[in-house]
């Protein structure tokens, strides 16, 4: 620690730290641009000025860059000294000359760093006379606004975009009082974490595209705390509504999870909220495509009915909460119960679970991922499929450049002298994939194979680690070397090529490195937001099992929860089982292949619309607060389950609200902290202290639905969560899992985040939510290497091996039905190697249908890609399920013609 | 098309090579980036989206980046020019001794404004900082030829030695 | 005993007449004092020989070379790789004309001079950043180094030694802010030309990275002179507190502008009247840009001062580059503030707030005053800018430092003027015809 004093009083703050961060720690009002506690110091702004004395005697001292100043021992500055103080206002001054008055039609406005710098500095009186420069703006994809006329060219975006996110393709153009900040030409910002310039620009230079098409001011959103839906990182969002529509996703600061950043996929994802597809009441077919609407209680009784019946096995779904699938487990019971993943998958994530229980250290959670200084990633492709994992390996690896820093003596926060001398040195990352990933830029090794052989090379990674030398490969040589010389090795791996081996492989490279003294930290990615969830909670068939157990027809009722069952198993087996079934009950948001089968379809609530809980990889459960009420008949599934349930005479459903529910939950094994994730509806007892979910300054309340009844209508009162549907209630001091918003008197945009930590960048106020359910360290042993099952690859005349291939947009259900990444994903395609690729007659640009999987896809090439093998789009029209195991046809499709995207278009900038 | 003969379309041999000869010197090829646009620069002229490209695929960096280099240094030129670039020293030495009254004679006498280009392609009229012949001011520079002790007369006798 | 030289950068282009080539240099004794450093010496004998000699740099702020030399880390410390001596030879301050003068006459000096640096810091490699529109000077440097690369003066085994040295003309993409050493080793680098934070100090990581010295083209001229006639010959060379000699050079309204290497020291009188035959008729002298057009106004009551370092500081300038521009009575000081402040503008990098934005606003003051739209409170706001601008640190390099200072004292000494300006709603320089 130590002691700086500014104006005055003394003031006890981190040593090393800069004076700018010193000071806002200790809550002074101190205005800043450039400078992001993610992205370090680089004195661009010269906003964030302070008088600095060179002691007790000295009165007059000298204007210094809080920002760029170490906080020493003994450092004494000024803020409020008049001489600062004005020179803070010009800076404004100058940034004001050429920024438009368009405050009023800005999406920023109200929210807007730029806004409250400018009041906080006291500048109101324009004196600059010249013209306004002005920019043309880029088309830059259906994610992002470009309004480059409202840059103060702060350099935050391409300090985020380029040096922390890895991406090429936004850059910094021109100089002098010209400079751009933009791409080459028009075209789609590529990098998957583009979303979090509307939150890095301190103005409206990068805006929310699709918030902007259905525009709202921050002060009228309502909004609660959320767990994004997207992957198993459980990145934590502020999710926002407005007219009872989703509106947008921001991030919500965890300091060990997600931090100030999210991926597209999260922040563009949810828009499947609003989608016409939602299922909004229920239904009972009557014909083929149609379907009866049924008054609510009429479809519980008709549920409660085949209950009653009974005979009925229950389907969960790894996309939906604890409360959901717990509710149907127990209505079913644990022998009629299935989780609602794939086979395939359900073995991989308990073989998980038992390799996470077996090893000594705890899960990394994303800042512990930032602290290894060694990585091999086995087999998994993290950047899509859990994108905030592969932001964290960035800053894994530069790492390197902190520490070289550190030996140079030059302070960590002087982010532009940690860069130039650390001259793109970095910490060791080996990339041991299918493909070629969005991340080999840092690796320091890569090698593509396919899944088996990738399996081989970690078991030989694993022997490696045990001896002095040997004869292996330089990549594994090297990998081996890397990790056994790192002080916090780190192991990522996952599910995604479904390979059983693979994981075992991972667990073996830990347990090796384990064995030499080491603390190695495993990373095992699944794909969906409760896959941890659906595998702590098990059940009693798995999918193969649960659907020939309802095929060999001994099943009445088959009661799918927000699930598609035509994704988690072959088609044919599906089809089989869901046609023989007497009654399939379906519950789900979206319409799916599987609902549309339905007998019975009950309209289930999104995350947006209900409350519950997911458990992410590091089996750290967290709770998402419903936002608003839903619309029509739609309810969460479990409410609808436990009403039939008790409807039929059951007295261990008779849940009336959440937390009854989450009781339940705990009481089941490994569940027991989920009580603790969040408040429940009581928290401190009344409801006037509910947390509002609206701001202070909401407005319109009286009058917002006054097209419909210009009497005010009476707020709704949540008797769920301790959250109130009003601007109403205490905002303040509760548990961050609680937060609905980030605002702070002064601090109206989202840097108003420091004010709702413990200390900046460090911890959330009040603990970073979440509970980890499974304890860390030795328990069981872990898997040994199981026989498997060599098959080689195929050929044109044999057929070709799928391998699975996942993408950031489009893999994953919900997300690719969000309009915004449905505009970014591409066609359903298929990768080739170049000589299969030859063979079959097959280029770019063309298509190959498979007629096992009943779909053409668009031909790619890799030359990483191994002849025999072709790998896959899952998730895509076509290959939605489980890939078929065998050697599959494929031939060029004549009639193919690949979908020209529209926003695909070149435009030079001028 | 393989990328080697996409790249040997967009840069010549020569070009190729002399930037490898660059590159030589350097610890790595992105820092032959300003040398590397110079040298497709002095055959072309300027240089285009597609040389950019080239340029940045050969030195192995993303074409965004070699653009912002592009951007940043007066002498690299992204739009087209005339076959002669004339540039004239607007600095202070070159004010003294009269450079405006220069400027209006070359405006005048080709009929186009600095930072333009005549409409035949013959002359760009750029303005340039310091040329470090100041005792000899005013001065310009016509590629690569330094022209000392201008007037506004001696300048038709001036450009007409330049087709 | 031997009279030594009292113009050791100069006199061979005197007595040839022209351009030193390999034989003429190497007949006037040129590579005499590289090859007995090199094969006799040591690195630190020769850093204490310019350290003793008390050389300066002569690119603008002064620093002594010898002591900037001694902040290299020596052998272990330096850690595994290249040491880097690049010469900055991107003369682009307005009204410097020096050492394109030294390039493009007697090339082999800076070549000998930065042979005798590189083994003195122990560079492998060097590097001259030279200025883009410097077409003759690459030429000459270019055609001087293949004769010593072929004479192994440079290269592998420099004069038969151990001592191994590549030499690199880069030519700039042309931008003023690389004359700033940390932005000049961006440029190198193949990087936009922005300033870099300090620390780190390019001693300890510079280009790439790694320990790089960068010294001005006349400075390094100075090496070979200091080791071959030794440090007292060097320090009496000077007329005051200072060491060697100065190459001066005047631009303007003066009889016979040019170049003069002369003892430092040599007051600005005997230089604009003496050397610079004095102004041409009809013309007075107003104003004094002593060294370049980022250097404080000088008026005539400072004609007597001595051009060294510390009597043009306490005359509230700086020598800089010691090539001064003279601002004669036909000349408005408005519209020559408006053209260096345009320069200055236009050669900001973009990176830093006060420069990017407050050099175009005070452009666009100073073109409202001339032309007649100035109102009162201009000035007033002129004063307040410039004093925020070019407060050292308050940006975050020194161009902007630089830029206020010409105009910050045209205000001081030609306030009149301004007023003037603002008062007849026009330029009275133009209403009289100049």
């Amino acid at each position: 620690m130590a002691t700086i004093v500014v104006d005055g009083v003394e003031f006890e703050v981190d040593e090393g730290q800069n004076l700018l961060h010193a000071c806002l720690s200790q809550g002074l009002e101190l205005p800043y641009f450039c400078w992001h506690p993610s992205l370090g110091s680089v004195g661009a702004c010269r906003q964030c000025a302070v008088i600095q004395y060179a002691d007790a005697d000295d009165t007059r001292g000298r204007l210094t860059m809080a920002c760029m100043t170490p906080a020493k021992d003994g450092t004494r500055i000024s803020i409020q000294t008049e001489t600062a103080k004005q020179f803070r206002a010009s800076v404004i001054e100058w940034l004001m000359e050429n920024h438009p008055h368009d405050c009023p039609v800005c999406e920023e406005g109200g929210e807007c760093h730029l806004q409250d710098m400018t009041v906080m500095t006291g500048h109101i009186q324009r004196r600059y006379r010249g013209r306004k420069r002005t920019f043309e703006n880029q088309y830059l994809g259906p994610f992002l606004n470009h309004e480059m006329n409202r840059c103060i060219t702060c350099y935050r975006c391409v300090r985020f975009y380029n040096d922390y996110a890895g991406g090429t393709d936004l850059q910094a153009f021109g100089s002098r009082d010209r400079m751009y900040f933009g791409r080459t030409t028009d075209g789609v910002l590529e990098n998957e974490f583009s979303g979090n310039l509307i939150e890095v620009c301190p103005t409206g230079v990068f805006t929310d595209k699709p918030f902007s098409e259905s525009y709202t001011r921050k002060w009228d959103l309502s909004s609660a705390p959320s767990i994004c839906a997207g992957c198993a990182v459980g990145c934590n969002t502020f999710v926002s509504e407005r007219y009872g529509r989703l509106k947008r996703v921001h991030n919500r600061y965890h300091g060990e999870l997600n931090g100030y950043f999210l991926c597209d996929r999260g922040r563009f994802g949810a828009g499947f909220v609003n989608s016409t597809d939602r299922i909004e009441h229920v239904g009972e077919r009557v014909e083929d495509d149609l379907f009866d609407v049924l008054d609510g209680e009429v479809g519980i009784a008709k549920l409660a009915e085949m209950i009653r019946q009974g005979d009925v096995v229950g389907i969960g779904s790894p996309r939906a909460s604890l409360e959901t699938n717990v509710a149907l487990k127990t209505l079913v019971g644990e022998a009629q119960f299935c989780t609602g993943m794939s086979s395939a998958e359900e073995s991989l994530v308990d073989l998980i679970i038992q390799t996470q229980r077996a090893t000594s250290a705890d899960i990394p959670s994303l800042s512990d991922v930032e602290s290894a200084d060694a990585v091999l990633i086995l087999g998994e492709d993290v950047l899509n499929t859990a994108p905030r994992v592969a932001l964290a390996l960035r800053q894994t690896v530069r790492n390197r450049a902190l520490n070289l820093a550190g030996e140079a003596g030059i302070p960590q926060w002087q982010d532009a002298g940690v860069s130039s001398h650390a001259q793109g040195r970095l910490n060791p990352l080996f990339i041991a994939s299918v493909l070629p990933s969005g991340i080999d830029d840092i690796a320091a090794d890569l090698a593509h194979d396919v899944p088996l052989n990738l399996a081989d090379c970690g078991f030989a990674i694993a022997a490696c680690i045990g001896e002095a030398s040997g004869s292996e490969p330089g990549f594994v040589r090297k990998a081996a070397a890397a990790l056994r010389s790192a002080q916090n090795p780190l192991i990522v791996s996952g599910t995604s090529t479904r390979t059983r081996a693979i994981v075992e492989a991972a667990g073996a490279v830990v347990a090796a490195l384990e064995s030499a003294g080491k603390v190695p930290r495993l990373l095992l990615v699944a794909p969906e937001a409760n896959s941890f969830g659906s595998g702590l909670i098990g059940g009693g068939l798995d999918m193969n099992a649960a659907l020939q157990r309802v095929a060999s027809g001994s099943t009445k009722t088959l009661i799918v929860a927000e699930n598609d069952i035509f994704r988690r198993a072959e088609r044919e087996r599906v089809e089989q089982a869901l046609c023989t079934v007497e009654n399939l009950v379906v519950l789900d948001s979206l319409d799916t292949p599987t609902a549309s089968l339905a007998s019975l379809v009950f309209p289930a609530a999104t995350f947006a619309e209900s409350t519950g809980t997911f458990v992410n990889y590091e089996t750290r459960a967290q709770r998402f607060y419903c936002v608003f009420e839903p619309r029509n008949a739609i309810a969460p599934s479990w409410r609808w389950l436990a009403q039939a349930a008790t409807d039929a005479g059951r007295d261990d459903l008779g849940w009336r609200h959440v937390d009854d529910v989450l009781e339940a939950v705990a009481a089941s094994p490994n569940m027991a902290g989920v009580r603790a994730v969040a408040p429940d509806a009581g928290y401190l007892g009344s409801s006037l202290c509910k947390t509002p979910r609206e701001t202070p300054r909401f407005s319109g309340r009286t009058a917002m639905n006054a097209n419909v009844n210009i009497h005010e209508p009476k707020t709704s009162v949540d008797e769920e969560t301790p959250l109130s549907f009003s601007m109403e209630g205490l905002n303040r001091d509760q548990p961050s899992a609680l937060l609905p918003f980030v605002w702070a008197p002064g601090w109206n945009s989202n840097q108003s985040v420091f004010k709702f930590q413990q200390e900046i960048g460090g911890a959330a106020a009040g603990g970073d939510p979440g509970v980890r359910l499974l304890a860390s360290g030795s328990i069981g042993t872990m898997p040994a290497r199981s026989a498997s099952v060599r098959s080689d690859g195929g050929g044109v005349d044999t057929g070709f091996r799928l391998i699975p291939v996942q993408a950031i947009f489009g893999s994953d259900e919900l997300s690719s039905r969000s309009p915004p990444v449905v505009e970014r994903s591409s066609a359903a395609f298929m990768i080739f190697s170049p000589m299969d690729a030859e063979r079959l007659g097959a280029a770019q640009g063309m298509g190959v249908s498979c007629s096992v999987l009943g779909a053409t896809f668009a031909v790619t090439v890799d030359a990483a890609m191994k002849s025999g093998y072709v790998g896959v789009s899952v998730g895509f029209t076509g290959a939605e399920g489980e890939l078929p195991d065998g050697l599959i046809a494929l031939a060029v499709d004549p009639n193919y013609r690949p979908t020209p995207n529209p926003h695909d278009r070149v435009i030079a900038r001028g | 098309m393989s990328e080697v003969s996409q790249l040997i379309e967009a840069l010549s041999v020569e070009e190729v090579d002399a930037i490898e000869a660059e590159i030589t010197h350097l610890p790595d090829r992105e820092s032959a980036a300003i040398e590397a646009m110079r040298i497709v620069q002095e055959k072309r002229g300027w240089i285009s989206d597609e040389s950019l490209r080239a340029i940045a695929r050969l030195l192995g960096m993303p074409t965004e980046a070699l653009d912002s280099i592009a951007t940043f240094y007066n002498l690299i030129f992204r739009k087209p020019v005339g076959r002669h670039v004339l540039m004239l020293c607007d600095s202070v030495s070159c004010y003294v001794m009269g450079c405006d009254k220069v400027r209006t004679a070359v405006c005048d006498q080709l009929g186009v404004e600095m930072g333009e280009t005549t409409p035949d392609g013959r002359f760009t009229l750029l303005p340039i900082v310091c040329l470090g012949a100041c005792d000899r001011a005013p001065v310009m520079i016509i590629d690569e030829e330094l022209i000392t002790h201008l007037s506004a007369d001696s300048i038709p006798d001036i450009l007409s030695g330049f087709d | 005993m031997i009279t030594l030289s009292t113009k050791p950068l100069t006199e061979r282009v005197e007595a040839v007449g022209g351009l030193v080539d390999m034989a003429a240099y190497e007949n006037a004794g040129g590579y005499e004092a590289a090859r007995q450093a090199i094969t006799k010496s040591e690195p630190e004998a020769v850093q204490g020989l310019v350290k003793d000699a008390d050389l300066r740099g002569r690119g603008g702020a002064g620093f002594p070379t010898g002591v900037k030399w001694g902040f290299v880390p020596k052998g272990d410390a330096a850690g595994p790789g290249h040491k880097y001596l690049v010469c900055n030879a991107d003369e682009m301050e307005p009204g410097t004309f020096k050492d394109r003068y030294l390039m493009e006459m007697d090339p082999h000096l800076l070549i000998e001079g930065m042979l005798i640096a590189a083994f003195a810091i122990g560079a492998d490699k060097a590097y001259i950043f030279l200025r883009g529109e410097y077409h003759e000077s690459f030429k000459r440097l270019s055609s001087a180094l293949a004769d010593a690369t072929e004479k192994g003066y440079v290269g592998r085994n420099v004069f038969g030694s151990d001592f191994s040295v590549d030499l690199v003309i880069h030519r700039s993409g042309g931008r003023y802010i690389c004359g700033e050493e940390t932005a000049l080793l961006n440029a190198l680098e193949g990087k936009r030309g922005q300033p870099r934070t300090k620390p780190p100090f390019p001693p300890a990581s510079g280009a790439w990275g790694r320990p790089t010295i960068v010294n001005n083209v006349e400075t390094l001229c100075n090496v070979p002179g200091i080791l071959s006639n030794g440090v007292d010959w060097f320090r009496d060379l000077g007329i005051g507190n200072d060491s060697g000699t100065k190459l001066y050079g005047v631009s303007g309204r003066v009889n016979r502008p040019g170049l003069w290497e002369l003892p430092i020291g040599t007051t600005i009188r005997e230089i604009i009247e003496e050397h610079a035959g004095g102004m041409q008729e009809g013309y007075k002298l107003r104003g004094i840009l002593p060294g370049g057009a980022s250097t404080d106004f000088l008026t005539v009551e400072h004609l007597d001062l001595p051009m060294d370092y510390g009597s043009i500081q306490a005359a509230g300038s700086r020598m800089g580059t010691g090539t001064m521009i003279l601002m004669d009575d036909s000349v408005c000081p408005v519209a020559i503030s408006i053209n260096l402040q345009h320069f200055f503008a236009q050669e900001s990098c973009g990176f830093c707030t006060p420069c990017r934005e407050g050099l175009p606003w005070l452009e666009q003051l100073l073109i409202d005053i001339e032309e007649g739209r100035g109102q009162p409170g201009d000035l007033e706001l002129l004063d307040g800018n410039a004093a925020f601008i070019g407060a050292p640190g308050n940006t975050f390099c020194l161009h902007a430092t630089g830029a206020m200072e010409p105009l910050l004292s045209a205000l001081r000494y030609f306030r009149e003027d301004f007023e003037a300006h603002i008062e007849s709603g026009g330029c009275p320089y133009r209403e009289r015809g100049h």
